[in-house]
């Protein structure tokens, strides 16, 4: 393995002297203190209050992804922090901050930090209230300390860096290792818990579970040395990730989807400079990422406005039309459950606010029911869906994420597609309020009229999201695509149609679908409101057919999903032809590509336009 | 001579701090172990950070009071920020008072609101008096 991990002992000597800390509080004197503190352990702390003086830096994509722009309207502390901390990705071994800042929920600056750089996180705050400390551990803060802070406290804060690096390379390890069972495994079981077993085997297999809050940034930190060069899981990369899952899958019908492992997913990204442990790593956060975002959207209320139309298609795959699928898609979206990864960004906010909702629904919507058909799956997983919003995760604040209740035409534009193309960085305000609106993408834009909630893609989606754990890395791939094929960085209703143009080798169906970004939510199919819709249908067909594998339908939807995401109606590469599913192909291809476009599109920049904005907006 | 009487006045200026409740002994001791020779005048420079922080905070707290209709959100979001500023110092009066102006806050009371943040206003001040003869007396020390 040309893993580091493997190659860095572990029984070296972990020496704390030098760990650099990244202290974020908005109180002056407290900042100070820490600081003196942190020095007497021989730490090297920065202080980011500072950082204020960089006034209203626009925090755009400093990293790859993840925008956190568009809603930062004032000099945000904490979102300076990101910004520092995504600039010098290598640069910080662990972060403390304080959980009540002015500019962002603590919460949510933890959520992205674990996400993003996967740095340790340490809470602090004057109140120790139970309930309070128990988020910070459930958003996955390596400890809370309670204000005032004692120097004993402080000294051993180096050894949460030493565990999580440890960690990774046991991940690492594990991952490689059930690899090898993963391409036996039959997709049936992908079903629902499709995403849960992933989840769980992996953390069976792994034991690890503080990866809870870590889902898409993979951080390669050799556990002992602190020069090792990180990967983030940026935008470009986590849609490789969700797309050769997918297409992983796609190859082979039987894999669970689960079992799509890391070397198929780096072989079939091609990053030169990724490893496969990189690759295991950041799944593995990823699909823990969904699975609790999937939980977080079950609580959530289902995203506003997104009617659940739930005309269930449970009836075989053909008839779930499109109507409905997307009514499903709908609801689906509108729970926001979609995990859609678009965002790598932390999509902690399950708010169906975010458009997020079918990008995001996909993604944390990893486990729907693996429903054979696609029909059938579809409309469950958006149902379910509906309860949860992932979509908080990733609206890509930007797009004007049309998502807003499919209902009714999807006024929101595909902001989670949009996103990549343009930065979202100012679009990302737009989108959340789009997104709030409808989880379900409906493609209000002014590109398609109505397709809103006819979008059955939106449920395939969410179905698809569902079941894919993956579905996460889709939206990023997605996402990508979508800045592939669009870069406009104009509203997203351009870089829809923009993407819905962008022919797709196999996945022209996909494409109007897709670019519909409001649509994503419908991933159902949105055949008013995306005129893209209508090539992007015809595409699917063709692609469809011949590439739907026999696959089980609900791996095919999440594929698609997952693929749309990725595929962001740019990856062509993405052969579609892997999924033979006739199913598929016949009767739903219009939903499930749709909404996997539909999140690739929204998932891209839009999603981490809206992801951030979810962020932020505290 | 002349010194070491200064110094054991410092010392027993800084218990009855302590025992008269204004300090927190054990984080204001701690933060004068963080004193070094790097920074020698560090705890003078913390108090005096903490002083004008404060006051902005306890301004706006009083602005809060005089808006209407009264944003209590707003009100103990402030006074949760400065509460965990007056700890950082052990401003253990002053962190006191702010405990029942939190209670009141949540309570929406208006009239103990304010008689509360009077409190708070005035336990803040009597503090600073006092750490300002003090620190004048450590500094004559040496």
């Amino acid at each position: 393995m040309e893993n580091c991990f493997t190659s860095s002992p572990r029984n070296d000597t972990f020496n704390p002297a030098g760990l650099r800390v990244l202290v974020v509080d908005d109180d002056p004197t407290w900042l100070k203190i820490l600081e003196k503190m942190l020095k007497k352990c021989s730490y090297e702390a920065r202080l980011l209050f500072e950082a204020q003086a960089l006034g209203n830096t626009f925090l755009v994509i400093i990293g790859k992804h993840l925008r956190v722009t568009d809603m930062l309207t004032t000099c945000g502390l904490a979102r300076d922090a990101l910004s520092l901390l995504r600039e010098r990705k290598d640069g910080y071994d662990i972060v403390i901050s304080d959980v009540n800042m002015p500019d962002m929920d603590g919460f949510k600056l933890l959520e992205h930090v674990g996400l993003e750089m996967d740095l340790p996180v340490i809470m602090m705050s004057v109140d120790g209230e139970t309930s309070r400390v128990m988020k910070g551990v459930q958003h996955g803060a390596c400890d809370y300390l309670l204000k005032p802070i004692r120097m004993k406290e402080l000294r051993n804060i180096w050894q949460h860096v030493l565990r999580k690096r440890i960690h990774e390379i046991r991940d690492i390890e594990c991952l490689e290792g059930f690899e090898t069972i993963q391409l036996s495994r039959n997709i049936s079981d992908l079903s629902d818990d499709g995403h849960l077993l992933t989840g769980e085997d992996l953390t069976s297999i792994k034991k690890r579970k503080d990866f809870e809050n870590k889902d898409d940034d993979k951080d390669y930190g050799d556990p002992l040395s602190t020069k090792k060069a990180r990967v983030v899981w940026s935008v470009d990369l986590h849609p490789k990730v969700c797309e050769s899952s997918c297409f992983n899958r796609a190859m082979t019908c039987d894999v669970c989807l689960t079992e799509v492992g890391p070397k198929k997913i780096l072989d079939l990204m091609n990053v030169p400079w990724l490893t496969r442990e990189n690759v295991a790593s950041h799944l593995q956060k990823y699909r823990l990422y969904l699975s609790r975002l999937q939980k977080e959207n079950e609580f959530k209320t289902s995203v506003g406005g997104v009617k659940h139309t739930d005309s269930p298609p449970k009836d075989s795959n053909g008839s779930f039309g499109i109507q409905n699928p997307i009514s499903m898609q709908q609801t689906d979206i509108s729970n926001g459950s979609y995990g859609f990864s678009c965002s790598n960004s932390l999509i902690h906010n399950v708010s169906p606010k975010s458009v997020e909702g079918d990008l995001q629904g996909i993604v944390s919507v990893p486990v729907t029911e693996p429903k054979r058909d696609l029909s059938v799956d579809v409309p469950d997983p958006l149902k379910a869906r509906s309860s949860q919003r992932d979509f908080d995760c990733f609206v890509p604040p930007e797009a004007d994420i049309s998502f807003t209740a499919f209902d009714s035409t999807i006024p929101t534009q595909f902001s989670w597609c949009k996103v990549p193309e343009s930065p979202f960085k100012h679009e990302c305000k737009p989108l959340q309020d789009g997104f709030n609106q409808l989880p379900l993408p409906g493609p209000q834009h002014p590109i398609q009229n109505d397709h809103k909630q006819s979008v059955p893609s939106i449920s395939s989606k969410s179905s698809v999201a569902d079941r894919d754990i993956e579905i996460k890395p889709l939206d990023a791939t997605c996402r990508s695509h979508h800045s592939n094929h669009a870069s406009p960085t104009g509203t997203m209703i351009d870089s829809f149609s923009g993407q819905a143009e962008v022919p797709i080798a196999s996945h022209q169906a996909f494409e109007p679908i897709s670019t519909t970004a409001s649509s994503m939510k419908n991933q159902g199919f949105n055949p008013s409101s995306i005129s893209n819709l209508d090539s992007a249908q015809r595409n699917l067909n063709r692609g469809i057919g011949s590439s739907l594998a026999t696959l089980d339908e609900d791996l095919k939807l999440y594929w698609l999903q997952g693929d749309c995401l990725a595929m962001n109606l740019g990856l062509q590469d993405i052969d579609f032809s892997l999924y033979d599913d006739p199913l598929l192909i016949n009767e739903v291809p219009f939903h499930l590509y749709d909404s996997r476009f539909d999140y690739e599109h929204p998932c891209d920049p839009a999603e981490y336009s809206v992801v951030d904005q979810s962020l932020f907006i505290t | 001579m002349d010194r070491n009487h200064l110094l054991r006045q410092v010392a027993y200026m800084k218990n009855s701090l302590f025992d008269q409740g204004y300090l927190d002994r054990e984080q204001f001791t701690q933060l004068e172990e963080l004193q070094d020779d790097a920074n020698p005048n560090f705890v003078e420079e913390i108090v005096t950070l903490y002083y004008n922080d404060s006051a902005r905070l306890i301004q706006n707290m009083e602005q809060t009071l005089v808006n209407r209709p009264i944003d209590f959100v707003r009100l103990e979001e402030i006074l949760h920020q400065f509460k965990g500023s007056s700890s950082s110092i052990g401003a253990k009066k002053v962190n006191d008072a702010c405990t029942q102006l939190r209670e009141y806050c949540s309570a929406e009371n208006t009239e103990g609101c304010s008689r509360t943040l009077q409190l708070v206003k005035q336990e803040h001040a009597v503090l600073r008096t006092r750490l300002e003869t003090y620190f004048q007396m450590v500094r004559e020390a040496g």
